[in-house]
């Protein structure tokens, strides 16, 4: 099963930009594959990502297969409040793993 | 690999066929129809995209708007060994305040099977518009980047890389 890894900083001051990194395992299958007898192997990927401050989106992603296996994404946000950054990744065949960090804006 | 009960059954119809004969003409008949079933089961892959579908899949973001070139950086190996994960950054030069940040960056690479790499949303809230992740390539190409301005306007970046070993192509 999916095990997402997420580094956000504990602690950040008020009005600092920081960087979020996540990564979580799948095959990301492109569905572009065929096995050695000739059948097409189904798409199996990842296909959005959310990652919400204080339940107010801060970043979203749009997967396609061209996304290698085990998606890793880093991006950026502003620390305003002490809150709760929660990540979410759905994807085919009902995928869905969530994973959420608090954070500390002194 | 060779499926060995499916050409066994085959010789053994052959060889009912003829009574008593494993003969020479039955046998041949048999594996013809094997290769005939070889050829069938190699499917015409979509090893790449058609520069109309390139083309679409830009317009479905763009629209009829102008795509400037400028602000946008991709950052790529040149020479990707492994098109099975490639490190790609994008970085969008803009102030990320309230009234001008980057609402969007999608990135394209032209000759995959599929031309989308990845679509991504941002707003004021993110404070720097510089997004990473890892990528397949299928073929040595052209990435393009485009950045959607909160004022409307498009900024797009290009950059060619070369793969020795591309991505999608090696089955199971």
């Amino acid at each position: 099963m999916a095990r997402p890894l997420i580094n956000v900083p504990a602690r950040v001051k008020r009005g600092q930009t920081f960087e979020i990194k996540t990564l979580i395992s799948h095959v990301m299958e492109t569905g572009f594959r065929y096995t050695a007898t000739g059948e097409r192997i189904p798409r199996d990927i990842i296909t959005s990502f959310v990652a919400t401050y204080n339940k107010e989106e801060i970043f979203r992603a749009v997967l396609y297969p061209a996304i290698a296996a085990n998606p890793f994404f880093s991006f950026y946000t502003v620390a305003t409040e002490s809150g709760t950054i929660a990540f979410e990744w759905t994807g085919d065949n009902g995928f869905s793993a969530t994973e959420s960090a608090s954070i500390v804006v002194e | 690999m060779i499926p060995t009960e499916a050409i066994m059954r085959k010789m053994g119809g052959a060889m009912d066929e003829h009574g008593d004969g494993q003969t020479r003409r039955g046998l041949l008949k048999a594996a013809g129809t094997i290769a005939a079933g070889y050829a069938a089961a190699i499917v015409v892959r979509p090893a790449q995209a058609t520069p109309e579908q390139m083309r679409a899949a830009m317009r479905n973001v763009v629209g009829a708007a102008p795509v400037r070139k400028g602000r946008v950086e991709i950052e790529l190996p040149a020479l990707v060994e492994n098109g099975n994960t490639v490190s790609l950054v994008v970085t969008v030069d803009s102030p990320m305040t309230a009234g001008d940040y980057v609402k969007t960056i999608h990135v394209f690479a032209e000759k995959n099977p599929q031309p989308n790499v990845i679509g991504v949303h941002l707003g004021p809230r993110a404070g720097r518009a510089k997004i990473s992740t890892r990528i397949r390539l299928a073929d040595t190409q052209t990435v393009i980047a485009i950045a959607e301005m909160s004022d409307g306007s498009f900024w797009s970046a290009a950059m060619d890389v070369i793969v020795t070993l591309p991505a999608c192509v090696e089955t199971e």
